[in-house]
């Protein structure tokens, strides 16, 4: 039956009286509106085509279906053409510069996308004997001692879902490994300038949550930290290069002071793009950190997700580390699950999710090393530093720059909203870096830096889109400083304009009613 | 290097331009003792398509591809066909190159097809809200039960032992952390599912009770008097669905009064991929909006009054309540997600019923042919695409030589729960509509051959 059952068919798209050039339909040439699939579809149409199944005997415990769903189907071309549409509604990396600070929108090669589809990695069961599975357990051991040698630690563990996935993994072995000596401890000191996913990461494993402070440089206060550590002190978690885009020069002091007070040190990954190749993590004494394979190693984020967080690990942490594992046994590749935990792993805090983690991203991220191999990964770090640093000198005088006297920056520049004018913000020059035809930067974060616009360009930018960039910047922050109104009403040329979140919070609407039903709830 | 656009020329002009001499006076930050002096060990240069492509097939190839073989396993991963154009959509660039949602205004397509994901998985579900998804269902599992102790305020949970083992196991190792009491148990190889023995143990210190629907030996149990014996205590009821296509059979959970309701998506639109990137799929009751973990799209109006979607109710997240978030989750299952609900929307209403019976009779049909066997019980009454079957031998060797046989015939329970001997006979079996008479008649006489 049709779910849209008013026959009503919304003119989503339909123009207000104040916009010029309106359109019948709410369409601007290619800019195309798209109704919502429950606004189109209805529940007798489909888009595969099924052979007839005889009616035979049913052994479904008496608990058949007996009542609509009420999900819309769509023929193929119906489908392809709503998804098409919702695809031009978005902006993407194929598109241009995504410069989101900390996230490392670089370019996905398409030969990684080619290799994971191959049926021998896509078409493979987890739970297959692993006879039948030995260029998988391949892959997952060639990656991992890859990540192994790349940070200078000694051990992985591969299945961790996404980075905070592994900040929790990395989190729980520090735990374990405490409370194997008996030390169970209660805090974990984060930076001020940490992602949420730090503090977040290390309540949820238990601990209470303490701020380091930042210097004037807009590194960590080593003198702080010092006097902070003490017996109470499970460890510390610490962004490096951190999230102001810096190197902290002092890690290794950091270690080493953690560890004389008995602590592990964290470190949260994410900005290893500024340094694969060039520093070994493992050599500035911590002891894990996760790797977002979606970010330093290329494997697309596709709208948010799925990621992949392998974490490295010291030789302190190893024996804690989660199932399962891969291990070469003679000439096979065996899989230590469950049943071996108790002989050759008695330690490991246990098993994260289920099966052997993240195979699409492993296929895609072990490619992205080989292609690149040791001297590209080199300059992955050496041209997502040198871009970095070409924006934030290029915009001396324009924007400030709040550690820009410190010396350079690694992979992301930092800047503050300091000399906007008449109530003028880093959201308002956001939005009319959209209508330049930029995804924005990183706002607002760190949380350290007012107004903060955080900056990440990576290497797979020219310098020619860098300077196109860098020239509309100075324009929009021209017009910042000179308290320019318009900027207010910016984004005008996109699919939408502003839209009303806190609307959308006060009340909210998470999936599609029928209008009449709507009113109904109400 | 053909990921790299700056040429030596542009790297001249820009290290002037930053005003230093070379790239290691940008690395002055980093002491000297922490550079690299050489390269990666073992590591060689930069290599072509080619070449990198020809090592990675190598590694294909090592792999006993489903698809080649008569294919029986399941187990929390099923092998269904998908749409071409499933695949096709979701590599366009605009969504498979894009960024979380951040920035609504560019990018509505991302945040309208997760409200309409959002909208089929509540409906599919029987609830009235969804997420924008989690990592898998073993995470979504985790995620469910430290929920429900947010909303009752209890410690113990009772987890069915129907409940699959890895999600079991993925819920210990978090409760270890987080105090949390877990009851669990093995499931016995009875004929239906253990929900009396569940109902007994709940009391008014359960904060819920976490059932799997068809459960991992495939037995289907109907949920409702279990649900209205944990709201009479005060627990929630959670319900975890490890193949979604058998809700285009059998009732939502939600209609019989499921709490929270999560579950493992990938049998819709996203392959085996030797477990992973898969999808988890999480719904509850709009009352509970606010204890749900992970991102959620919702529906607003722009500066114009156009209709249009964004990430909502993130207070409850981790970049704004830090500590106090109600997960550390940051991403979610975005390109799987889209996979999921372009395939579901092919798919429709009717496609869906219709594949679900496909994949029944594909099922009932194997379970006839393969109990004539000598030494092959049927565990099930009830059963949907997956049925568990008692073996005369032990099922572990025996899968191993049907995959020698070129037969990849199901999960032993062996692999599953090492060391309970009482199941070790036991054979998880999965028919879906991608399996043939041909595939069924080679299980048959393989397994024959094997148990003889």
């Amino acid at each position: 039956m049709t779910i849209n059952q008013g026959g009503w068919r919304p003119e989503m798209g339909a123009a207000s009286n104040d916009d010029a050039g309106a359109t019948y339909t709410g369409n601007k040439a290619l800019m195309l509106e798209e109704a919502l699939l429950f606004e189109i579809g209805d529940t007798q149409t489909t888009g595969v085509d099924f052979d007839d199944v005889a009616g035979g005997v049913s052994r479904l415990g008496g608990l058949e279906r007996n009542k609509e769903i009420g999900l819309a189907g769509l023929t193929e071309p119906q489908a392809v053409r709503h998804y098409t549409r919702l695809s031009r509604q978005n902006y993407a990396i194929d598109l241009g510069l995504f410069p989101l600070g900390s996230c490392t929108m670089k370019h996905n090669p398409r030969l990684n996308e080619k290799v994971a589809r191959l049926p021998g990695f896509a078409d493979i069961h987890p739970l297959q004997p692993v006879d039948t599975v030995q260029g998988a357990l391949g892959v997952i051991a060639e990656l991992g001692e890859w990540l192994i040698r790349l940070t200078g630690m000694h051990s992985v563990a591969m299945s961790p879902k996404a980075g905070a996935h592994g900040e929790l993994c990395g989190l729980l072995a520090i735990r374990s490994a405490l409370e194997a000596r008996g030390d169970a401890r209660e805090v974990i000191l984060v930076p001020e300038s940490a992602h949420g996913t730090n503090p977040a990461t290390a309540a949820f494993a238990g601990y209470r949550v303490e701020n380091i402070p930042a210097n004037a440089a807009g590194r960590v206060d080593l003198d702080a930290l010092k006097a902070r550590l003490g017996p109470d002190v499970a460890g510390v978690m610490i962004t490096n290069p951190n999230t102001c885009g810096l190197f902290e020069p002092d890690m290794k002091a950091i270690s080493e002071a953690v560890h004389a007070a008995g602590g592990l040190v964290y470190c949260d990954g994410a900005n290893f793009n500024a340094i694969v190749g060039r520093v070994r993590p493992g050599d500035l004494g911590i002891d894990a950190m996760h790797i977002n394979l979606h970010k330093t190693f290329s494997t697309p984020h596709g709208g948010g997700g799925p990621g992949a967080g392998p974490v490295v690990f010291s030789e302190a942490l190893t024996p804690f580390a989660p199932l399962p594992f891969v291990e070469l046994q003679g000439k096979q590749y065996v899989l230590v699950e469950e049943e071996t935990a108790g002989e050759h792993h008695a330690s490991s805090f246990g098993r994260m999710a289920a099966f052997s983690g993240q195979m699409g991203m492993f296929t895609r991220a072990l490619t992205y090393i080989l292609s690149h191999g040791a001297d590209g990964l080199r300059q992955v770090a050496e041209d997502a530093v040198l871009n970095a640093n070409y924006v934030l000198r290029r915009l001396d005088g324009v924007l400030d720059a709040p550690f820009g006297a410190s010396g350079p920056c690694m992979h992301e520049a930092l800047f503050s909203d300091k000399g906007f004018a008449g109530g003028l913000s880093t959201l308002d020059l956001a939005k009319a870096l959209i209508d330049e035809g930029f995804h924005p930067m990183t706002m607002y974060f760190p949380l350290v830096v007012h107004g903060a616009m955080l900056i990440e360009p990576t290497e797979t930018e020219s310098k020619a889109t860098l300077d196109q960039f860098i020239g509309a910047l100075r324009s929009v922050a021209e017009r910042a400083k000179a308290g320019d109104e318009s900027l207010k009403a910016a984004p005008v040329h996109a699919p939408r304009r502003r839209l009303d979140e806190t609307a959308a919070a006060r009340k909210p609407v998470l999936a599609w009613r029928a209008p009449g039903q709507a009113e109904a709830a109400e | 290097m053909r990921y790299l656009p700056l040429s030596d020329h542009d790297r001249r002009d820009m290290l002037a331009a930053v005003g230093v001499k070379s790239i290691d006076d940008l690395f002055v930050d980093v002491p000297e003792a922490a550079r690299l002096a050489g390269t990666i060990e073992g590591l060689a240069d930069h290599a072509s398509e080619l070449a990198v492509e020809r090592h990675m097939r190598g590694l294909a190839r090592q792999n006993m591809v489903a698809g080649d073989v008569p294919f029986f396993l399941g187990a929390g991963a099923y092998r269904h066909h998908i749409p071409a154009s499933v695949d096709h959509l979701i590599q366009r660039g605009e969504f498979l190159t894009s960024y979380t949602p951040y920035q609504p205004e560019i990018a509505q397509g991302t945040l309208q097809a997760l409200f309409e994901f959002q909208t089929q998985v509540a409906r599919l579900y029987g609830c009235e809200v969804a997420n924008a998804s989690m990592y898998d269902g073993s995470t979504a599992c985790w995620e469910a039960i430290a929920m429900a102790g947010r909303v009752t305020r209890r410690k113990k949970t009772i987890l069915s032992g129907g409940l699959h083992p890895h999600y079991v196991s993925t819920a210990k190792t978090m409760a270890k952390f987080t105090g949390d009491v877990l009851e669990t148990a093995v499931p016995s190889l009875d004929a239906a599912p253990d929900t009396g023995s569940l109902i007994d143990r709940i009391d008014g210190e359960t904060s819920a009770v976490v059932v799997q629907y068809p459960d991992i030996l495939g037995r289907i149990g109907n949920l409702s008097e279990l649900a209205a014996r944990c709201h009479a205590e005060g627990a929630l009821l959670i319900v975890v669905v490890t193949e979604p296509v058998a809700l285009g059979a059998i009732k939502g959970p939600g209609e019989m009064g499921a709490d929270i309701v999560v579950g493992e998506g990938q049998s819709i639109g996203v392959g085996l991929n030797f477990g992973g990137p898969y999808v988890g799929l999480f719904a509850t009751r709009e009352k509970y909006v606010r204890q749900m973990p992970g991102r959620l799209c919702g529906e607003t109006v722009d500066a114009a009054g156009k209709r249009g979607f964004v990430l909502t109710l993130s207070t409850r997240e981790q970049h704004i309540r830090r500590e106090k978030a109600t997960s550390n989750i940051c991403t979610n299952a975005g390109l799987c997600a889209l996979a999921f609900t372009i395939h579901m929307t092919l798919l429709g209403e009717k496609g869906l019923r219709q594949l679900a019976a496909a994949n029944h009779a594909r099922a009932v049909a194997a379970a006839e042919r393969l109990t004539q066997l000598p030494g092959v019980e049927l565990v099930n009454d009830s059963f949907f695409n997956e049925f568990t079957l008692k073996l005369s031998k032990e099922a572990r060797p025996a899968v191993r030589a049907l995959a020698e046989a070129g037969v990849l015939g199901g999960v032993s329970l062996g692999r599953l729960y090492p060391g309970e001997a009482d199941l070790a006979n036991g054979l998880i079996v999965a028919v879906t509509e991608t399996v043939t008479d041909e595939d069924i008649g080679a299980f048959a006489k393989a397994l024959e051959g094997v148990l003889a």
